[in-house]
């Protein structure tokens, strides 16, 4: 699914936030990625996205290079991937509904297949109810919930969470990661970058770590 | 091996049904029609300050819609005389009566000409003491000051300007013509003087036309500005930049309508309160003339020209401003 290959980040300014990062996520798999702050894990996510380009090694995303990829691709290979923020990133003026509606609006799809699908990922998270809501109204767990219906009602091949517990409490937490478990169940690959290592520990994935800019253990590093 | 097979064949019918769904014309109808709403729904939120912005893309189409359709007018009212150009012919006093009339067969007969009136200086003097009310001063002169006239209307063909100049040239040149007229000359200078006008009602259009080209560029950038979050969400979720653009696309195109029929309704406005004196003015020379208000046609100028300024303002906004927005 997502092959680094040696790749190296350096910001302008010199700081280098990965240095010949190498690891394989296969299709269907799913994996913590864990380290300090400023270990470079949201670098490697964004990497992933292509928020951010790598100044060295190759990405591999669906069997595809794509570290060279123009910008006028970009769009088309986010759009299969569903992205959870610590911050939610929920458009406050518009409903619980049109939120979610978003990916699928973006990739042209039509009003009647839109609400099936947009109804269908609400009900996978428990919000069913909520659609006609603003998020503003919603409490942190919910609106992350949001986010997380946001991010798989496109049916994206991998899923890519940033700190998505960061603020919610254990309880909350641990409702949030089984749902992300269960879209692995149906062959979605997942990865999670987390410092909740009490929280991660508990549950049986692998972990790729990192440690200013360096995988420090990912036995195997193909996982 | 089989299972990759059924992957591909399963990955290449979902791009199929991808494409399908992205080219129904349907679907693409759809979305626009939904963009479209979206925005003008978005305009009407913020009334106030869309209703400004549109009074004065209004004001600035008013201005040379009206100065234009003014300068119609005045152009229909010379236009009534255009076709009538004549040419007076003011015989020498030593020109006898026989040979004057014998003069005007002959001209009678050029192929120029379509028919001479010919004016004795008694019936010139006639006509003269019945309308200017100075008979009693006319029969105090000793004898009839005035010259025998022939009145020549050219043929269509010579009722041009500058063919008219031609023959009233040939007439010059008659050894019995004492002096020869054009009565077309006012007709002339009004209309060089109506082309002057024409030509700085365009170029007060055109300066008018980029002043609102800058007021909707900045309507929309400050729009793309306050929306500059929505921008970087609906990108990292796949956005193309077509996709971003088109909401404020349409917000220039609906600007650029509501400040069409707003310039419509002024230049309406403005002439019903000019139709009252006009007619007034009209009625005192006996002239049926009344203003024409917009044709249609120009009123789909105007639309046309509001839609053209708001999409070209907001591509302009759009371009210098969408690609500074990306996520980080």
């Amino acid at each position: 699914m997502i092959r680094f290959d040696n790749i190296s980040k350096r910001y302008p300014g010199g700081f280098e936030a990965l240095s010949n990062v190498s690891f394989h996520l296969h299709k269907g798999a799913m994996a913590f990625l864990t380290g300090h702050s400023g270990a470079g894990k949201s670098t490697l996510l964004k990497l992933i996205a292509l928020i951010e380009r790598s100044t060295r090694g190759q990405l591999f995303f669906d069997g595809r290079n794509v570290s060279k990829i123009s910008a006028r691709r970009i769009p088309y290979i986010r759009r299969k991937i569903g992205f959870i923020f610590q911050d939610h990133n929920l458009l406050f003026d518009r409903s619980v509904f049109d939120n979610v509606a978003l990916p699928l609006v973006i990739a042209g799809y039509r009003h009647q297949e839109v609400g099936r699908r947009v109804r269908a990922a609400l009900d996978k998270v428990g919000l069913l109810s909520k659609e006609k809501l603003l998020p503003i109204t919603l409490s942190g767990g919910e609106q992350q919930r949001v986010g997380i219906a946001r991010a798989v009602v496109n049916k994206p091949m991998l899923l890519l969470a940033d700190e998505p517990t960061g603020n919610l409490d254990p309880e909350l937490s641990r409702e949030i990661m089984a749902l992300f478990a269960q879209f692995n169940d149906v062959g979605v690959s997942v990865l999670i970058a987390s410092h909740d290592i009490t929280l991660i520990e508990e549950l049986d994935y692998p972990i790729l770590s990192l440690d200013h800019g360096r995988l420090a253990f990912a036995e195997p590093n193909s996982i | 091996m089989k299972r990759a097979r059924k992957n591909q064949r399963h990955s290449q019918h979902h791009w199929r049904a991808n494409l399908r769904r992205l080219l129904s014309p349907q679907a693409w109808l759809q979305r626009h029609i939904s963009v479209a709403r979206d925005s003008l729904t978005r305009m009407l939120h913020n009334r106030l300050s869309s209703m400004m912005t549109a009074a004065v893309i209004g004001i600035a189409l008013a201005m040379p819609s009206g100065l234009y359709l003014l300068l119609d007018n005045a152009d229909r009212l010379s236009g009534s005389w255009d076709g009538q150009a004549s040419l007076s012919i003011f015989l020498k006093e030593s020109v006898k009566p026989a040979t004057a009339s014998r003069l005007a067969e002959t001209v009678q007969g050029w192929p120029e000409v379509d028919s001479v009136e010919l004016i004795t200086p008694q019936q010139a003097l006639d006509e003269f003491s019945q309308h200017s009310g100075f008979a009693d001063v006319l029969e105090a002169l000793e004898r009839n000051p005035l010259p025998t006239v022939l009145i020549i209307l050219p043929v269509t063909a010579h009722a041009r300007p500058t063919a008219a100049e031609a023959l009233r040239d040939r007439f010059s040149k008659l050894p019995e013509t004492e002096f020869a007229q054009l009565d077309l000359q006012w007709v002339q200078r009004l209309s060089a003087m109506i082309d002057i006008a024409r030509r700085a009602v365009l170029v007060i259009g055109s300066l008018l036309g980029l002043a609102v080209l800058l007021v909707i560029g900045n309507t929309i950038r400050l729009e793309i500005h306050n929306r500059r979050d929505e921008i970087v969400v609906t990108k990292l979720i796949g956005a193309t930049n077509g996709f971003v653009r088109r909401p404020f696309l349409y917000s220039g195109l609906w600007y650029g309508v509501l400040g069409a029929i707003f310039a419509w309704l002024l230049v309406e406005a403005g002439f019903l309160l000019l139709s009252t004196p006009v007619a007034k003015l009209a009625g005192l020379y006996q002239s049926g003339f009344s203003l024409q208000t917009l044709p249609f046609q120009l009123l789909y100028l105007l639309l046309g020209t509001g839609i053209l300024l708001g999409l070209l303002g907001s591509w302009l906004a759009v371009g210098r401003h969408l690609s500074d927005i990306e996520p980080r």
